[in-house]
């Protein structure tokens, strides 16, 4: 169950299920992801004005949430929303938050493949 | 009005009625016709065979969205492209409602530009993120919504720019009298 719950979440999204980075209204940058693992490394290289627009618009909290189906990456997210951080602050702590999500999802596949449950 | 390689060349009378059409298109053929001083047969007969040819594509109502209780705004969007799949992209696009223009123009980058309108700026980043962005051979996407209208109008007979020239030393605007017609 568990490895599935994360195999789920690790899954690699159809292209028009996929995040697509805007710096504003309409302004799409040509970056886009369709994994969770691909979302954290676009936070790396994105422009930083694109993930101050979608933090704020909760555009990352909606698509972890509905997209991904990952509540728990939603909800931490939804926290740093709350916060006023911006820039490369913004950018760092966004890839942590998503980084301990992925090392977290991919650590429990691991374990479960060394010790299947009985 | 005469007929080339199967296509329709027109005449300066031609040319007369379309203008008339164009000014109010639901004018009698004697109305033109008396205008032009031709008989209205004959307005007729050339209405007709530019229907036929697709010189007139259709008979229209221009609405004013605002008095009609529409509050739409209007954004211009251009669309950069892989040249591969530049004309699907411009061909998706017109198939989508919200789109009403689609223009394929080469600078430096392939592009597409398109007048879009939507309900609000967030139906208007909807339809972006959702419909145009994934669209294979999407490279990047800029769009200038428009705050304020200074000109609308369709391509006329009347202010066809090949069809005009101003005169020296007046201030003259299209569509007025003092432009002259070289037919």
């Amino acid at each position: 169950m568990k490895e599935e719950f994360s195999l789920r979440i690790l899954r690699t999204l159809p292209r028009e299920k996929a995040f697509y980075f805007f710096t504003s209204i309409g302004n799409y940058t040509g970056q886009s992801a369709a994994s969770l693992k691909e979302f954290m490394e676009k936070i790396s290289e994105v422009n930083v004005k694109s993930l101050e627009f979608h933090l704020y618009r909760g555009d990352f909290k909606k698509w972890t949430a509905e997209v991904l189906e990952d509540e728990e990456l939603a909800e931490d997210l939804e926290k740093l929303q709350g916060t006023s951080t911006s820039g490369d602050i913004l950018r760092n702590q966004l890839h942590a938050i998503v980084l301990k999500r992925y090392k977290e999802l991919t650590g429990q596949l691991i374990s479960l493949r060394k010790n299947p449950p009985i | 009005m005469k007929l080339k390689n199967n296509t329709l060349a027109l005449d300066a009378k031609d040319l007369k009625i379309l203008e008339a059409l164009q000014e109010d298109a639901r004018q009698t053929y004697t109305t033109i016709g008396k205008r032009l001083g031709i008989a209205h047969s004959t307005v007729y007969d050339r209405i007709k065979r530019m229907e036929q040819h697709g010189i007139i594509k259709k008979y229209t109502a221009l609405i004013d969205a605002e008095k009609a209780g529409e509050k739409n705004i209007t954004a211009l969007m251009t669309v950069y492209t892989s040249p591969k799949e530049s004309e699907e992209v411009a061909e998706t696009l017109c198939k989508a409602s919200q789109v009403l223009e689609v223009y394929t123009s080469l600078s430096e980058e392939l592009q597409i530009i398109a007048k879009v309108v939507a309900e609000n700026q967030e139906s208007l980043h909807a339809f972006i993120a959702n419909s145009v962005a994934p669209l294979p051979g999407v490279l990047r996407i800029r769009t200038s919504i428009a705050t304020k209208k200074f000109k609308e109008t369709q391509f006329s007979i009347v202010n066809n720019p090949k069809e005009l020239t101003f005169i020296k030393g007046k201030h003259n605007r299209i569509g007025e009298k003092n432009l002259e017609r070289r037919i």
